[in-house]
């Protein structure tokens, strides 16, 4: 047996090149993993419709018919924030409503992505008073700011897009959570 | 037809008549109706009789619907408060407009929703804009703030910016960015376009207080 293992391998000399290949292997797995799931996450973006003013009227014509944001599979629009990837905060969030927006997305799972949509939202907008949170940032982490008052369906789309491809680009793997 | 159980077959009334029947009632209490742009307006010296009024003013003259209750803050002047009661009927289909004064110390009037129920929202709202307390309510809660803030945002000597708050698990606030910016109110201007808040270069001493 020992013999056999020596004429076939030996590992003082060849040990590393193993190892080496090994982790070549698994780097490319993990590549080709974080790609296929991050294919899979861009393509089903299910939203958790925080519609807070005028603008979720624009998010609602987002998902009616004519601008259809099926096409962009991020149609599911949740309820359930346990459901949900992306929050689509559409409106104005006043004081009175920030701790429970941040509860909302606090009960979403990871992964998780926020769209601040139209001006109330991502910055106070045109309400600088006591009753507004001047942006939604100031409470919960937004990759995507839309402008506009309200933004139309298509800006809404075009922010969903760039959060794709933000998506797309994301080391999915590396950034799971470890299970203890 | 159809107003015939609520219309008198009499000539109909006029806000005005209404106003003086009103007026009639409580000799020395109701001041001369003024009329301004087509609407009555009937100043009631003491807020303590508003009920008492309200009541003759629904049960007898037909004044079914309160149209709405709003509170004025005349910051500087003695008494500082007025309440605004918008009446209308749809028996006769007049409106008719009740004011009366309440002073910063007393800050307290006696409720209406004994008479109209609707009172109950207008009031809660008088209560959490400026503060104004209502003797009798059956429910007196904060209705577009939270239980918990201290302000009262809608008194003139409150900052549009608003004021820092925190009620733990409930809600915060902090003062908006433009604070001492463009858009800025003056407590007390001597005059309306001093005292709202528009764009004006902000001055330390702008105003007569």
């Amino acid at each position: 047996m020992t013999t056999k293992t020596e004429m076939g391998y030996n590992s003082k000399v060849e040990g590393d090149v193993v190892v080496t290949r090994l982790d070549a292997a698994l780097h490319w797995f993990q590549e080709n993993l974080d790609a296929g799931a991050n294919w899979g996450r861009k393509n089903s973006l299910w939203p958790m419709p925080m519609g807070l003013a005028c603008c979720a009227i624009e998010l609602m014509a987002t998902g009616a018919s004519r601008y259809d944001i099926s096409r962009f599979g991020a149609e599911v629009m949740r309820f359930s924030p346990r459901q949900s990837d992306v929050m689509i905060v559409s409106g104005t969030v006043t004081y009175k409503m920030a701790l429970a927006v941040k509860r909302i997305y606090e009960q979403m799972a990871e992964p998780k992505w926020v769209i601040a949509m139209g001006a109330c939202a991502s910055t106070g907008g045109m309400y600088r008073s006591y009753a507004v949170l001047q942006g939604v940032d100031r409470i919960l982490p937004v990759n995507v700011y839309v402008a506009g008052c309200p933004p139309r369906p298509e800006a809404l789309l075009d922010a969903l897009i760039k959060l794709q491809s933000m998506v797309a680009k994301e080391p999915a793997m590396a950034t799971l959570k470890k299970v203890a | 037809m159809l107003t015939q159980a609520t219309q008198p077959a009499t000539t109909p009334m006029t806000a005005l008549e209404l106003a003086q029947q009103l007026k009639a009632r409580f000799p020395g209490l109701i001041s001369e109706p003024s009329e301004f742009r087509g609407e009555i307006t009937l100043k009631v010296g003491d807020a303590e009789r508003m009920p008492e009024i309200c009541g003759v003013a629904r049960n007898e003259l037909g004044f079914d619907y309160l149209v709405d209750i709003t509170g004025v803050d005349n910051y500087g002047d003695d008494p500082r408060f007025a309440i605004v009661y918008h009446l209308y009927g749809y028996g006769h289909l007049c409106p008719l407009r009740l004011k009366t004064d309440v002073s910063e110390e007393k800050g307290e009037v006696p409720t209406v929703t004994g008479v109209w129920r609707t009172a109950d929202w207008h009031e809660r709202e008088i209560y959490d804009m400026m503060g104004l307390r209502f003797r009798g309510h059956p429910d007196l809660r904060r209705i577009l703030m939270w239980e918990g803030y201290p302000h009262f945002p809608l008194r003139k000597d409150f900052p549009l910016a608003g004021k820092p708050t925190d009620v733990p698990e409930v809600a915060f606030t902090q003062p908006a960015p433009l604070e001492g910016g463009p858009f800025v109110t003056v407590a007390g201007g001597e005059n309306a376009m001093s005292r709202e808040p528009r764009v004006r270069v902000p001055e330390p001493e702008t105003g007569s207080n």
